[in-house]
């Protein structure tokens, strides 16, 4: 046997791992939902800014990127979990398997993706249901964009906790990186109608691309090229994955 | 795959962690098939030297062939032909005892038509049958350890590493534990090295102990030429007595006080005994026993090995502490 098919087979086991434990930890599911319920109603409809797009109210405009923000916090928050696994010996069992860390890597970030994309899924029948009206085809369409969006998340996630050594290092990643991602990621406003400077950092921030993505497949309507932010997607995806490899191959157990 | 005489062969292999030395150059050849005890206090280095062998830790500096294998440069060689049963739990929480074997079988390469099986036979033997479907997070801490070391043996690695298998195991599971590796290693010609604190273990089980004290080996041979070192019989004297007593016997190799006893050390007890309770005044109890590892250790090390012992306990409050705080 080949020893790319018998990594393929590692890749699926630990995948298969990843989406065990994430249907059985339901509370997380919900816990998860509660803030992008709170953008939705209380910025989107207690704030009521103004909505740039043509016929779809300021709520509707905000959701493609609230639901983009599920999949950062979700995926994000995964990825840091690995801080945990080392310290509770239960990465020890992963580490010493005859497995590359590319295929550790790869298994990890595949099974972050189906965490990120249920509950994209989730925020998008309640969103089709009360908010914004979409047929199954845009629902299909978002979902393959909520997968590509939560592996390029799951990866910087992974490979930041991969570097991490303690949990306390878990808040300033969400302060100093996650909330920054989201805020500069133009999911609650018009980037076009923007300052010079926050314009620029939000072209640097690879949420931003996912965001205008998003909007362009449930509205119609984005600032850059969709296939420009396709393109750039698939660039972080490729670099943070190669990124977060590095990371892992210097994976010690901590104590 | 190469042919090679050695197993596992260390040389001048040293952990340090900061400023201290874990493990302090250790040169040592361990022969295919072989099964081989580490003996040594908590903190002796053992697990240390055994997790540079599985590749989870970097030596600082030596080198060790593990299977033929460099465990730094061909790491991923090393990882293909080892199992290892972990002194802390590291089975999944969030599994049940039938998933983590699965998860490790898959990961392990066995294949696929016989993972069922082998996972039937595997929970059998530990005693875990009736449970191996419910979830990791509500066994024992004993149960834990039994999932942990089934894990350890399903792939049927050429080299197991046991770290303390049987800490924390009621007597009759110890026994299924020890009957099932002596079985395995018959069966399969499983090289096995295991560090311990049981000495009926270490005995029972191996064909060479090393004690190992400081990071360093201190001794190495087969049980009965360990025993044989320390040079005869144990006599344990209760009563008023010193060693002073037994000055001028040369066949007296060592006598020390003990817990309110007098412990000798005596060649060929059963012929001098009388001699020796010629020389007491008043004595309240005699014990006459062989040399066992137990007094081996205490000789090498200075320490008695059962002084260590409630690791056991640690072991569990560990896991409700970390249960706690996920």
């Amino acid at each position: 046997m080949s020893s790319m098919l018998a990594d393929l087979n590692a890749v699926y086991a630990l995948f298969l791992r990843e989406i065990k434990v994430y249907f059985r930890e339901k509370e997380r599911m919900i816990a998860i939902m509660v803030s992008p319920l709170l953008f939705l109603f209380v910025v989107g409809r207690g704030l009521a800014g103004h909505s740039p797009v043509p016929g779809y109210n300021y709520q509707q405009f905000i959701f493609p990127g609230i639901l983009c923000m599920v999949i950062l916090f979700t995926s994000i928050t995964y990825g840091l979990y690995i801080i945990w696994d080392k310290r509770l010996d239960f990465l020890k069992e992963v580490l010493v398997a005859p497995i590359s860390r590319s295929t550790l890597f790869l298994g990890k970030a595949l099974g972050g993706m189906v965490g990120g994309t249920m509950e994209a899924f989730i925020l998008l029948i309640l969103g089709a249901a009360i908010i914004l009206p979409l047929g199954p085809l845009k629902i299909a369409g978002a979902l393959l964009l909520a997968a590509l969006f939560s592996f390029l998340l799951v990866n910087i996630g992974l490979g930041i906790g991969a570097r991490m050594n303690s949990m306390e290092g878990f808040g300033l990643v969400m302060s100093f990186l996650t909330w920054p991602m989201f805020f500069f990621g133009g999911a609650l406003f018009d980037l076009t109608q923007a300052g010079k400077w926050l314009r620029l950092a939000a072209y640097l921030d690879p949420f931003t691309y996912c965001v205008d993505l998003m909007r362009w497949m449930l509205l119609g309507w984005s600032v850059l090229p969709a296939g420009l932010d396709l393109a750039a997607v698939l660039f972080f995806c490729a670099a943070t994955a190669v990124w977060g490899i590095i990371s892992f191959g210097g994976l010690q157990q901590t104590r | 795959m190469s042919d090679f005489q050695a197993a596992i062969q260390t040389e001048g292999l040293t952990k340090r962690f900061g400023g201290i030395i874990a493990v302090d150059g250790i040169d040592l050849a361990i022969r295919e098939g072989e099964v081989f005890a580490l003996l040594g206090p908590n903190g002796a280095g053992k697990t240390t030297f055994i997790s540079m062998l599985c590749t989870l830790v970097k030596p600082s500096s030596g080198t060790a062939r593990v299977a033929g294998h460099d465990i730094v440069s061909q790491s991923l060689a090393v990882r293909k032909n080892i199992g290892i049963v972990f002194q802390e739990p590291s089975v999944d929480d969030l599994l049940s005892g039938r998933e983590n074997l699965q998860l490790h079988s898959m990961l392990y390469g066995v294949p696929r038509r016989e993972i069922h099986g082998r996972i039937d036979a595997m929970l059998a033997i530990v005693g875990l049958s009736d449970r191996a479907d419910g979830l990791v997070r509500t066994y024992s801490g004993g149960m834990r350890r039994r999932l942990e070391i089934a894990r350890g043996l399903i792939h049927e690695p050429r080299i197991l590493f046991l770290d303390e298998p049987t800490l924390g195991l009621d007597p009759a599971s110890r026994r299924a534990v020890w009957g099932y590796l002596r079985d395995l290693r018959k069966r399969a010609g499983t090289t096995i090295i295991l560090t311990t604190h049981y000495m009926e273990e270490a005995d029972s089980l191996s064909e060479r102990v090393a004690i190992i004290d400081h990071g360093r080996i201190r001794e190495l041979g087969t049980p009965d030429e360990l025993k044989r070192k320390v040079g005869g019989d144990v006599v344990l004297l209760k009563g008023d007595v010193g060693p002073e007593a037994f000055a001028g016997l040369e066949f007296v190799k060592e006598a020390v006080r003990e817990d309110g006893s007098l412990r000798l050390t005596v060649a060929d007890a059963s012929r001098h005994l009388k001699a020796l309770i010629d020389r007491c005044p008043v004595i309240e109890e005699v014990q006459v026993r062989r040399v066992t590892l137990e007094d081996v250790f205490l000789k090498f090390t200075g320490r008695q090995i059962r002084d260590e012992d409630g690791g056991a306990d640690t072991i569990f409050q560990r896991i409700a502490v970390s249960r706690n705080t996920r």
